[in-house]
């Protein structure tokens, strides 16, 4: 196949792109340039979209022998990923932008320009398992398992896609990058949020929202507890900062149950509050195999390396329904519900949409 | 293999690269006192008389330097100190909107450091400077003006700017001119003295020489301030151990380059007139840019409508043909082209452009090559640039 590697500048993909040329592809490495002002060196555990890292992707690709270009989609990541990014918190949600990027960036316009320049796939070095069979897994690597935020990409997304890593953990993939000579071998695992550069969530957003002074409110009594200066700057299921004047009336923690844009409240609550036993989403997603009829009894996770529970899940054009066996707390609107089928050869991804409720 | 960006770089020739080698093999320093630095000495004064006699200089106005872009710097940087330092009230730097980087980006340094101000000049739609601009620009700020510069001919479009003419009209008010011949040496006839110019940059690895190694030509009686102190070498402009063997096969290759000049230009202006010829019955809605005739032998440049620069570059590569956007690049995202820009193309045209550049290693099977793998590349190219989502 004629393929294009997308390179970040990091081990994983760095790895990704020299295991497609050993399988015999034909491949061409592209450094998605993604800042508009792009900053000189990488600072914290930012993975990407500095200079060195566009650098240190080309020297990669110089070692595998492939050609190299960067392209330019920072308009598109700014409208399609940081744009939404604000825009989601703005209206009470909690966004997952890695998942938003593969599926409009990575697996759309970069894979809709591949394509329309004469290649076959798109490889990545994420950590998930994509076999002969179409079917989406897990990575081997539990802790690096990157599913999730895969899940959202349809089956034609899918077919023009190759994960090569799904097989590995990642300390194997570090241990054959340094055998192959990539000096990206030893680089640090990327964590935070791509554009935010300090890792300062809470003020990326107040820059963009600017303050918005509103009431916490206690579920249980109705009262006025608290005053926050933006209700982007909370998401569902957070005990942390909520700086509360006083405390609850049963003297036991509280945690944010719910943001409400339309009167710029946060609701509070105590932890059991928290508990959903049922999710509804939307815009849904189903690849592993034809959309059921009725419930599937599977296994669903709700936010990136969250807990996995058991759940009834229905699926059709518009929507998605899950019944949870077991409550979960800190279900947050915005996040994706992954629909996993258990299985010993790498747990099947069944479907995904966006949580609503 | 299709190589058509000898703009960028060109192959080093035979007899410069023997010289290069056997040079590099002797020990000295040019300016050490004993035996191997007199040889070496020797070698570098020889060349300096080489390039001197090659582009109507005088050997003492040949200031041996790092390459085209320390040149550049030197020139504009320093004529522009000197100038200055003499008359405090000379703070203007005069230049076309078309200038290689090495120029623009050197003006742009001293306005925003040295309190200098820029006259940018127009180009008209073919890329070229009229000598009447550059009039009318003197004439309102003659006295405040410390130097003026402007491209031989141009890098990306190829378009031959009518230097003699310019270099008179700063001649007649006064103010020293600079050259940036990079492109030209070699490939029209070059003259230090009978163009009237007080500078000129030219370097080595555009002519068949090697990179890292080029040349000031610097009037006796212009004045420049260096970029470089320490050792005072070259006329104390600038300082810095001499590359004995670099600077022996720049001479080599200088002074092929010039003998040869109207042979290689004749040769192969006919093949890039063929190249243009075949691009345009290929692809028939190309826009041909630059000037038609006063251009570079070997320059042919296209805008292909519909279409990306970069993804045709990209698809091209594939089928090994070279050849360039010609725009620059930061982290190696093509920025629009700013001289097509200057020469009014809008944004679309400037992206869509690509550069090919013949020389000395050209031949027919060169442009069969790129004739085979055009149709198909502009046709995806064409497909890739229709999901821009429109803006």
């Amino acid at each position: 196949m004629r393929v294009l590697a997308a390179m970040s500048g990091g081990v994983d993909s760095a790895v990704a792109a020299a295991r497609a040329v050993e399988a015999g592809h034909d491949v061409t490495g592209v450094h998605l340039a993604l800042a508009r002002n792009p900053q000189t060196y990488r600072t914290g555990a930012r993975g990407c979209c500095t200079l060195e890292d566009s650098r240190d992707a080309r020297r990669a690709a110089d070692v595998l022998g492939i050609p190299f270009y960067v392209w330019d989609m920072a308009d598109r990541f700014h409208d399609d990923v940081v744009d939404d990014f604000v825009a989601e918190y703005a209206a009470g949600r909690t966004p997952n932008p890695c998942l938003r990027c593969n599926e409009k960036i990575k697996f759309a316009a970069v894979l809709d320009r591949a394509v329309a320049l004469g290649f076959d796939a798109v490889v990545t070095g994420h950590h998930a398992r994509l076999g002969p069979d179409g079917l989406l897994r897990r990575s081997v690597d539990a802790a690096k398992d990157q599913s999730y935020v895969l899940a959202v990409l349809t089956r034609a997304q899918l077919d023009r896609s190759v994960f090569p890593l799904g097989d590995s953990t990642k300390a194997e993939v570090r241990a054959e990058a340094a055998r192959r000579g990539l000096a990206v071998a030893d680089k640090p695992d990327s964590h935070d949020i791509c554009f935010i550069a300090d890792g300062d969530t809470r003020g990326f957003l107040a820059e963009r929202l600017g303050e918005a002074p509103g009431q916490v409110v206690d579920a249980l009594t109705g009262a006025v507890v608290g005053n926050h200066s933006g209700a982007y700057q909370y998401t569902v299921g957070q005990r942390r900062g909520l700086h509360l004047d006083r405390p609850a009336p049963d003297g036991r923690p509280r945690y944010v149950l719910s943001i409400t844009p339309t009167t710029n409240t946060v609701t509070v609550g105590p932890a059991e509050a928290l508990e959903v036993s049922a999710v509804r989403a939307v815009r849904p997603v189903w690849t592993g195999g034809p959309r059921p009829d009725g419930p599937v009894e599977c296994e669903v996770q709700l936010r990136a390396h969250g807990d996995v529970v058991p759940a009834a899940v229905s699926v059709d054009a518009d929507g998605l329904h899950a019944a949870l066996r077991r409550p979960l707390r800190g279900v947050a609107a915005g996040q994706a519900i992954v629909a996993y089928r258990p299985d010993p050869a790498g747990d099947v991804v069944l479907g995904s949409a966006t949580i609503t409720t | 293999m299709a190589y058509l960006d000898h703009a960028a770089t060109t192959p080093m020739l035979d007899e410069a690269l023997e010289a290069y080698v056997a040079t590099a093999r002797e020990v000295g320093n040019a300016s050490s006192l004993h035996a191997a630095g007199r040889r070496a000495r020797r070698r570098v004064e020889e060349s300096r008389e080489r390039v001197a006699a090659a582009l109507g200089a005088r050997p003492s106005e040949v200031i041996f330097t790092g390459g085209g872009t320390e040149s550049d710097n030197l020139a504009v940087k320093g004529i522009f100190w000197a100038r200055h330092d003499a008359r405090p009230e000379r703070v203007r730097v005069v230049s076309s909107a078309v200038e290689h980087h090495a120029v623009l980006d050197a003006v742009d340094w001293l306005v925003g450091h040295e309190g200098a101000e820029a006259g940018w000049l127009p180009v008209d739609a073919t890329g070229r400077l009229d000598p009447e601009r550059l009039r009318a620009e003197l004439t309102e700020h003659g006295g405040r003006v410390a130097v003026v510069t402007s491209m031989w001919a141009n890098n990306e479009v190829g378009t031959v700017q009518p230097v003699a003419g310019l270099a008179a009209v700063a001649a007649e008010h006064g103010v020293p001119f600079h050259t940036d011949a990079i492109q030209a040496v070699g490939q029209v006839p070059v003259d230090f003295a009978a163009s009237g110019v007080s500078a000129l940059t030219v370097t080595g690895h555009k002519l068949g020489g090697p990179a890292g190694v080029g040349a000031l030509l610097l009037a006796r009686d212009v004045a420049a301030v260096p970029l470089l102190h320490g050792g005072g070498q070259e006329r104390d402009v600038r300082s810095g151990t001499l590359d004995t063997a670099g600077i022996v096969a720049f001479a080599v290759a200088v002074e092929a380059a010039v003998k040869g000049q109207q042979e290689y230009a004749a040769r192969v202006a006919a093949l890039r007139d063929e190249l243009v010829e075949r691009v345009r019955r290929a692809v028939p809605e190309v826009v041909f840019n630059g000037d038609p005739a006063d251009r570079l032998p070997g320059n042919a440049h296209f805008s292909f409508p519909g279409c990306e620069g970069d993804a045709l570059l990209l698809l091209l590569d594939a089928q090994g043909i070279a050849c360039s956007t010609g725009s620059a690049c930061s982290a190696g995202v093509a920025q629009p082209s700013h001289v097509l820009l200057a020469m009014g193309a809008d944004d679309d045209r400037a992206r869509s452009s690509l550069r090919f550049t013949l020389g000395h290693t050209s031949s027919g099977a060169d442009v069969d090559t790129l004739i085979a793998a055009l149709p198909a590349a502009v046709e995806r190219a064409r497909r890739a640039a229709a999901l821009r989502t429109p803006r």
